[in-house]
């Protein structure tokens, strides 16, 4: 026993000084992480905060000043021209210029003096659909808060229902609170995947697999030595990712690390499992890293990450249930966002085993039937 | 001997084309090749065109009903029938927050015990808790809730159920041009067409590149009459043939798979996309010839072209809402002006300013990378 964990280590050990020894390899795997977690948590809002337009006013009533009031006035819209024609609308748009604009028509103060609806027409820029829909809940939210001081200057009673909302875990809905856990596992996913990928592809190439075949070490010991290591820099690129979470972007923890880092090792097997599978099947690096590629895409895209899983068709969805990042992704925001124990996270962690199991056995059992 | 100009022009396209088609058979003979050619375009067409939708639908939520009365049913109904939502109804708000801690619901309305009382006096309120994690599917149940409350508030009112005096309001006349039907595909499908070209054009070519380097390949070739420029003509074009083979497989999707228009003029496009494509394939070239490792190029070459593709150009994540620094390395990347180029030319049609501008940015930018490519394979000879 003693003298099997010996030789294990002394695989690992290997393994970490052919990473290491590089210099370059190794400030990219120790900063990549904490880069692109920096990097992704400033660029990556479906928030929207910077919002050009411009103004048709025909009516150039009091009751039109206070509206355009409350969009300049929230920090959201930036008026970049006031226009006098319809027809100057469309070059603004379509170059870009302006997301939005607005007209509003001749009579709008009568019509809401008189106690009709006056409408204020907007018209955005559909080429990035989300965003425009963002822009124009904004407008929404600038014209009801005008309804709102309209009737209170003219003593009109309030509408007869309000609408409280309160969120929980995350209470200013950003992104970043969202999307910057997330990444603690999609990020390690995709290094450590291609690392176990690329480690044995890169023996292979080099000849130098066939040597460590010759030597008294079992297959499983050989497989081992590869696991540990990706899962070793797995679990430090996690750690750099959380720091940038919690140091920089300032997201509180709201749950415990032994737990964390149960789910995340639990995690990182999978990944590692899923890696020396294809690497397994691969002949050359460029297989590994193509196969690995071809793997890391669509895990990435079905995890729930950008896109909630519930608005995917309902194939994929099962798709879904192998994916060992769409558990981790849900791991981390329970631990981190919720506080979750152990108990409640027993429907992430079983299949994240199961996973393991699967793929570990497999890439074992192809190791030994290539060696014959 | 004599050298005319025409046959050394004649020898030297030879010399290319031997190298094309060496380079071509390498590609066909091995699959991944085929695999990052054809069959990743295809996955992304599928996965971005089905999977991939910001727009909510099947939203677990829990409508609480303390208050059994018709206003109060009717709220629980219109949740019930909308197609956003799939309503569970429960009659305490203990028993939701038990769902809701568990994530078997993304949100609660409560419709309080006194609901039914106050909205005759006018001053009913509807609760509505969130599960802030996914924001973007929080604010779509909150706009919702509101916009129920409201609806069913208004017909209260014009059945004199409720006190609310007329009076005037502003109400908003929205139009969503270039997408009218607010479909989200219509922005994913352009911006997937960057993402295969620059995984085809960088991603392949640096892979490719960075092997001869390591197997010492690469030096070989140099002790041949083949010159520089000529090898690096002969490495690229095979990618660029690829690239293309994957942009028509994009634009076909587009067209006939996912109904997404393509206002502008077709050659134009693909006259861009070329231009695009050739930055592309410099970029890869720079960093395998500047690396000469695999593993390293291959990294390298996912963080400085795929991500920022993906993040940093406009494509899903709005430029003007980031943070200054963000927008400045922004200008820095290439995708950027092809995601603008290509979003004006499948959605609004040939805006000369739009396309003569980003135009001549990727132009410049193919120039200095070829050229900073070219040096950096020719400096290691030395």
């Amino acid at each position: 026993m003693l003298a099997y964990l010996r030789r294990i280590f002394a695989l690992i050990r290997k393994e970490v000084l052919a990473v290491f020894q590089d210099a370059r390899t190794r400030n990219m795997l120790l900063l990549q992480p904490v880069l692109q977690c920096l990097l992704f948590g400033y660029a990556a809002t479906l928030d929207v905060n910077n919002v050009p337009y411009a103004v048709l006013d025909r009516d150039l009533s009091t009751a039109s000043s206070a509206l355009l009031a409350k969009l300049d006035g929230s920090g959201v819209f930036h008026r970049i021209a006031n226009l006098t024609r319809a027809d100057q609308m469309k070059p603004l748009i379509d170059t870009q210029e302006v997301l939005i604009a607005i007209q509003i028509d001749p009579d709008f103060q009568r019509q809401l003096s008189a106690g009709q609806q006056a409408p204020v027409q907007v018209i955005a820029d559909g080429r990035n659909s989300n965003t425009a829909d963002a822009a124009l809940g904004y407008v929404s939210s600038a014209v009801e808060s005008f309804n709102a001081d309209w009737r209170s200057d003219h003593g009109l009673p309030q509408p007869p229902i309000q609408v409280v909302t309160r969120a929980w875990y995350s209470p200013n809905l950003e992104t970043r609170w969202n999307l910057v856990p997330a990444l603690v596992g999609t990020l390690t996913l995709m290094s450590t995947l291609m690392l176990s990928a690329l480690s044995v592809a890169r023996e292979r190439e080099e000849g130098t697999f066939d040597q460590l075949l010759v030597t008294p070490f079992r297959p499983v010991e050989i497989m081992a030595g590869k696991a540990i290591p990706a899962m070793m820099i797995g679990t430090v690129q996690a750690t750099g990712a959380l720091l940038v979470a919690q140091l920089w972007f300032r997201i509180p923890f709201a749950g415990s690390y032994p737990t964390l880092y149960v789910g995340l090792i639990l995690f990182l097997l999978a990944a590692v499992g899923i890696g020396l599978f294809v690497s397994s099947i691969a002949a050359t690096m460029q297989q590994a890293m193509l196969y690995a590629f071809v793997t890391i895409m669509p895990f990435t895209l079905l995890s729930g990450l950008a896109t909630p899983i519930s608005s995917m068709p309902q194939v994929l969805q099962y798709f879904t249930l192998i994916n060992p990042l769409r558990y981790a992704i849900d791991l981390v925001h329970r631990v981190y966002l919720q506080g979750a124990g152990i108990d409640q996270l027993v429907p992430d962690l079983w299949p994240m085993a199961i996973i393991a199991a699967v793929t570990l056995t497999g890439a074992a059992w192809m190791f030994s039937n290539r060696i014959e | 001997m004599i050298d005319h100009p025409s046959s050394r022009l004649a020898a030297k396209a030879r010399r290319v084309a031997a190298l094309i088609r060496k380079e071509l058979r390498q590609v066909v003979r091995d699959p991944s090749s085929v695999a990052i050619g054809v069959v990743l375009p295809l996955m992304l067409i599928l996965l971005f065109g089905y999977a991939l939708s910001l727009d909510v639908k099947n939203v677990p939520i829990a409508v609480v009903l303390e208050d059994p009365s018709f206003q109060a049913r009717e709220i629980a109904a219109s949740f019930q029938l909308s197609s956003y939502f799939e309503t569970r109804v429960t009659r305490s708000i203990a028993e939701a927050q038990e769902l809701m801690l568990s994530n078997t619901v993304e949100g609660i309305v409560r419709v309080p015990a006194d609901f039914a009382r106050r909205s005759a006096q006018g001053d009913a309120t509807v609760q509505v808790l969130v599960n802030g994690i996914d924001g973007n599917t929080a604010r779509i149940v909150e706009a919702y809730a509101e916009a129920a409350v409201a609806q069913s508030g208004a017909r209260l009112a014009a059945e004199g159920q409720a006190d609310s005096s007329a009076g005037g309001q502003a109400v908003v006349v929205s139009q969503l041009w270039f997408n009218s039907a607010n479909d989200s595909r219509y922005f994913l499908v352009p911006g997937l067409i960057v993402l295969v070209i620059t995984l085809i054009g960088a991603f392949m070519t640096s892979m490719v590149v960075a092997r001869e380097w390591e197997r010492g390949t690469f030096e070989a070739l140099f002790v041949t009459p083949v010159r520089t420029d000529e090898i690096l003509l002969g490495k690229t074009v095979p990618y660029i043939l690829l690239g293309m083979v994957g942009l028509l497989l994009c634009l076909g999707a587009a067209k006939f798979l996912f109904d997404v228009p393509i206002r502008g003029s077709v050659p134009i496009l693909l006259t861009l996309s070329m231009l695009y494509l050739s930055v592309s394939v410099a970029m890869g070239l720079l960093i395998s010839s500047s690396l000469k490792s695999q593993f390293l190029s291959s990294q390298v070459t996912l963080v400085v072209t795929f991500m920022p593709a993906l993040m940093l150009s406009g494509f899903i994540y709005d430029l003007r809402s980031v943070p200054l620094t963000i927008q400045l390395i922004s200008y820095l990347v290439p995708a950027r002006y092809f995601v603008s180029l290509l979003q004006t030319l499948f959605l609004v049609g040939d805006v000369w300013s739009v396309i003569w501008l980003n135009a001549a940015i990727l132009a410049g930018a193919a120039i200095v990378l070829l050229t900073l490519a070219r040096r950096a394979t020719r400096k290691s000879l030395g």
